[in-house]
């Protein structure tokens, strides 16, 4: 990049100072080296205020988390911050049941809730997308779950999901016998906490496709519909195609997101140690590490939780980038 | 001394930006001047020293004392000893004054130097019991981190209309004669039951748990700090006790101090709950609408404790030097007298239980019921608990193994996990 810069840059320099009759020759090579400076320089001052914070907001925490977690740190242990254990935390981890249960809750509430989140963002786009009658109030109308708070929509999502006087059991009474405790099993806790988080992101990735939706340009609609594409059709085999970068971005940041999914089974949490239910039926990944963390005082454990998470992450996204690049591939 | 320091120096740094963000919310930074204006900051997860709709407490040392103001947070439990640690650890954002529960204060007694130190403090430690000034001081005896506000005895609190319901007798003597042991009352539990099978006998089977094993002088740990909860008979007993009403279906099986949990209160899922004194505040401000419906009979086994708080003084504050004062004056006889009579909290220092203002005291929301008698009574003849640093995550963690075997875990299994959970929490890891 700066290399580039600085070829770009420095013909003109030499170019301008070859009128004569103008400042000393001294002067002009101050100026010109100033130029330089300039030039080669002031890219980097534009971007340092996002590297200077990204250096002590993001990079220092995550190199002093690596830190922490090869000590056996805890609080509660006085002294303990300057015990060295090595990978001994990550060791264990690998053989965490714990840790094993909350990655499998992270995936399974990740995928129930992601999935038919964005199907569902991507009808309502496309039905958005139509000419309706007041269309600017819709629009707005299906990002109002998404800037409402979490603790708030959690607040009426354990009012619905509660088991003795809950909605949904009211609803459900005429069809089961008993009532059930959604916080008691794996699925129905998985389902109430997917529910709030589908609730919750929908209408933002639904705004994200109907803008990427009103760029795909008329002309293809008009030249499908010639051909006799149906409706349908046009749907699957022309918008699709032209979302595949939206697609792509959502599937990838919804991924990120599900991955470190917290809020939502932290407030859906009863138990008083942030278990994620009574045998952490809905503990995930990031709840886990809470816990060890703050419930548990472990910090060396907790940071180890943290790095793997980490490196989960950027696998998982990496993953989904690949698989999702191929959605056009049937095309071409 | 430490060796090395620069971990936690390098931690500061790491939370710097939240701590700045922290003590703009904490105010009360203003200046060392002693004359003017201080604000004090009382961080608690309950009703310590207020009501929500009731700070008289408060207001009574504002007007004693001009220059001081007094705020206090509260959140909830866990939230609130998690942030107190957090904010030791970054060295900035504690309030002025920190209240910290009994099965917590073990887990920060290996910080002392977070703390001011009462014994530098003209307290007169000689107002509370060894025992109880020892819970919160050093293994030598020299720190002693905070200051005891209640004590927990244990009673149980019933619904008299709902026991006259299933035909059991409803006076509090005729009652406390039905238990005299835990298995007493998990058969009186079956007799009310079979006449009431639509209510349940209690509201979780952790608070049971709790209170046989309030009666247990080792539980978690031993006098040497050694965990020995997996060996010890008593907390297997417990255990299998509360694992056998529960499959009794004698549990409501609400999560304790869950919304769940206030619910049940309120529609009388219920008919009795293992009832420390500060329990009594809890009622009354979740079921306002039972009032005189409740009744306190005597703890079967006739005494334990549960719960009971400290207040403590971080030394990262502002105004230390206040802060110990208005510490000293919370922690006081007089004050504790007078929260015993606004909330329930139970006083700590023995030689208030014989003042007429307590002794004499009853109840009016709970039929009357002599508070004033049964809480002493059941303190008297209780054991000196042994707390160890995780003392408070290993009874949640048997709070939620119960849960799980209420919601239909096998207990093996769930006795299983716990045990796996308690020794990864309370490992060294």
């Amino acid at each position: 990049m700066t290399a580039d810069l600085d070829h770009r840059g420095a013909p003109p320099g030499q170019t301008r100072r070859r009128p004569p009759g103008q400042a000393s020759p001294h002067r002009q090579a101050w100026r010109s080296r100033l130029y330089r400076l300039d030039v080669k320089g002031s890219p980097y001052l534009y971007i340092f205020p996002f590297f200077g914070l990204f250096a002590v907001f993001g990079l220092f925490p995550l190199i002093y988390t690596a830190v922490i977690s090869t000590t056996s740190w805890s609080p509660r242990r006085p002294g303990s911050e300057d015990t060295s254990v090595g990978l001994e935390n990550y060791q264990n981890l690998l053989g965490d049941e714990n840790f094993h249960n909350a990655l499998l809750n992270t995936f399974g509430i990740g995928l129930v809730s992601t999935v038919p989140q964005l199907l569902l963002a991507l009808g309502i786009a496309h039905l958005l997308n139509y000419k309706l009658r007041g269309r600017l109030f819709l629009r707005m109308g299906v990002l109002v779950p998404y800037i409402t708070s979490v603790a708030a929509v959690a607040l009426i999502f354990n009012q619905m999901f509660a088991r003795d006087f809950g909605l949904l059991n009211w609803f459900l009474q005429p069809f089961i016998e008993n009532p059930i405790d959604w916080r008691a099993e794996k699925w129905s806790s998985w389902l109430a906490v997917s529910a709030m988080v589908t609730w919750h992101w929908t209408g933002y990735n639904a705004l994200i496709y109907l803008a990427a939706m009103q760029t795909v340009p008329y002309e293809l609609y008009e030249s499908a519909s010639i051909d006799g594409a149906s409706k349908w059709q046009q749907f699957w085999h022309v918008t699709i195609p032209s979302l595949r970068p939206t697609i792509i971005f959502t599937v990838v940041v919804s991924t990120i997101g599900a991955l470190q999914l917290f809020a939502e089974p932290f407030l859906f949490d009863t138990t008083r140690n942030n278990n994620g239910g009574s045998e952490r039926q809905f503990q995930t990944v990031v709840l886990y590490l809470y816990q060890q963390f703050w419930t548990n005082g472990r910090y060396g454990y907790g940071a180890a939780i943290a790095w793997t998470l980490f490196l989960v992450t950027v696998v998982v996204a990496l993953a989904n980038f690949l698989l999702v690049r191929r959605i056009r591939s049937a095309e071409d | 001394m430490r060796t090395s320091r620069r971990p936690a120096r390098a931690m500061a740094a790491l939370t710097a930006a939240s701590a700045l963000v922290l003590a703009a919310c904490g105010s009360g930074e203003e200046g060392a001047d002693p004359n003017g204006e201080i604000t004090l900051t009382v961080n608690v997860f309950g009703d310590s020293f207020s009501l929500p709709d009731n700070r008289s407490l408060y207001d009574e040392y504002e007007r004693q004392h001009d220059n001081i103001k007094i705020v206090e947070n509260r959140s909830d439990f866990g939230t609130h000893h998690q942030n107190l640690q957090a904010r030791l650890t970054a060295g900035s954002g504690a309030a002025d004054l920190e209240v910290i529960e009994v099965g917590q204060i073990s887990g920060y007694i290996g910080q002392p130097d977070k703390f001011v130190n009462f014994r530098d403090q003209n307290v007169d430690t000689g107002q509370w019991t060894e025992s109880t000034v020892q819970r919160a001081s050093t293994v030598d005896g020299n720190t002693l981190i905070g200051l005891p506000t209640d004590i927990g005895g244990l009673a149980i609190c019933y619904r008299k209309d709902l026991f006259a319901a299933a035909g059991l007798p409803t006076e509090r003597d005729e009652v406390s004669a039905l238990w005299s042991t835990w298995e007493d009352y998990v058969a009186v539990g079956d007799r009310f039951l079979s006449k009431s099978p639509k209510v349940k006998w209690f509201d979780a089977g952790g608070h049971v748990f709790t209170g046989i094993i309030g009666n247990e002088e080792e539980t978690y740990y031993n006098a040497e700090g050694d965990l020995v909860v997996e060996e010890n008979q008593a907390v297997r007993d417990a255990w299998d006790l509360s694992v056998q009403a529960i499959e009794k279906g004698q549990s409501a099986a609400l999560a304790e101090f869950s919304p769940e949990w206030n619910t049940g209160f309120q529609k009388g899922q219920f008919a009795t709950v293992t009832c420390p004194a500060w329990m009594m505040g809890y009622i009354q401000a979740n079921a306002a609408d039972t009032k005189g419906k409740w009744d306190i009979a005597k703890i079967p086994g006739g005494s334990g404790n549960w719960g009971g708080s400290y207040l403590t003084v971080p030394s990262q504050g502002a105004n230390t030097e206040a802060a110990v004062e208005l510490a000293k004056w919370l922690t006081a006889p007089e004050q504790n007298i007078k929260l015993f009579k606004m909330i329930g909290n139970f006083p700590s220092q023995t030689s208030t239980w014989t003042e007429p203002e307590v002794a004499d005291y009853t109840s009016e929301f709970f039929s009357n019921a002599p508070a004033g008698k049964i809480f002493p009574e059941s303190l008297e003849n209780a054991p000196v608990q042994i707390y160890g640093p995780e003392s408070g995550v290993i009874g949640n963690t048997f709070a939620g193994a119960l849960n799980s075997v209420e919601q239909g875990t096998d207990p093996d299994e769930a006795w299983e996990s716990a045990m796996n959970d308690i020794k990864a929490a309370a490992g060294e890891g």
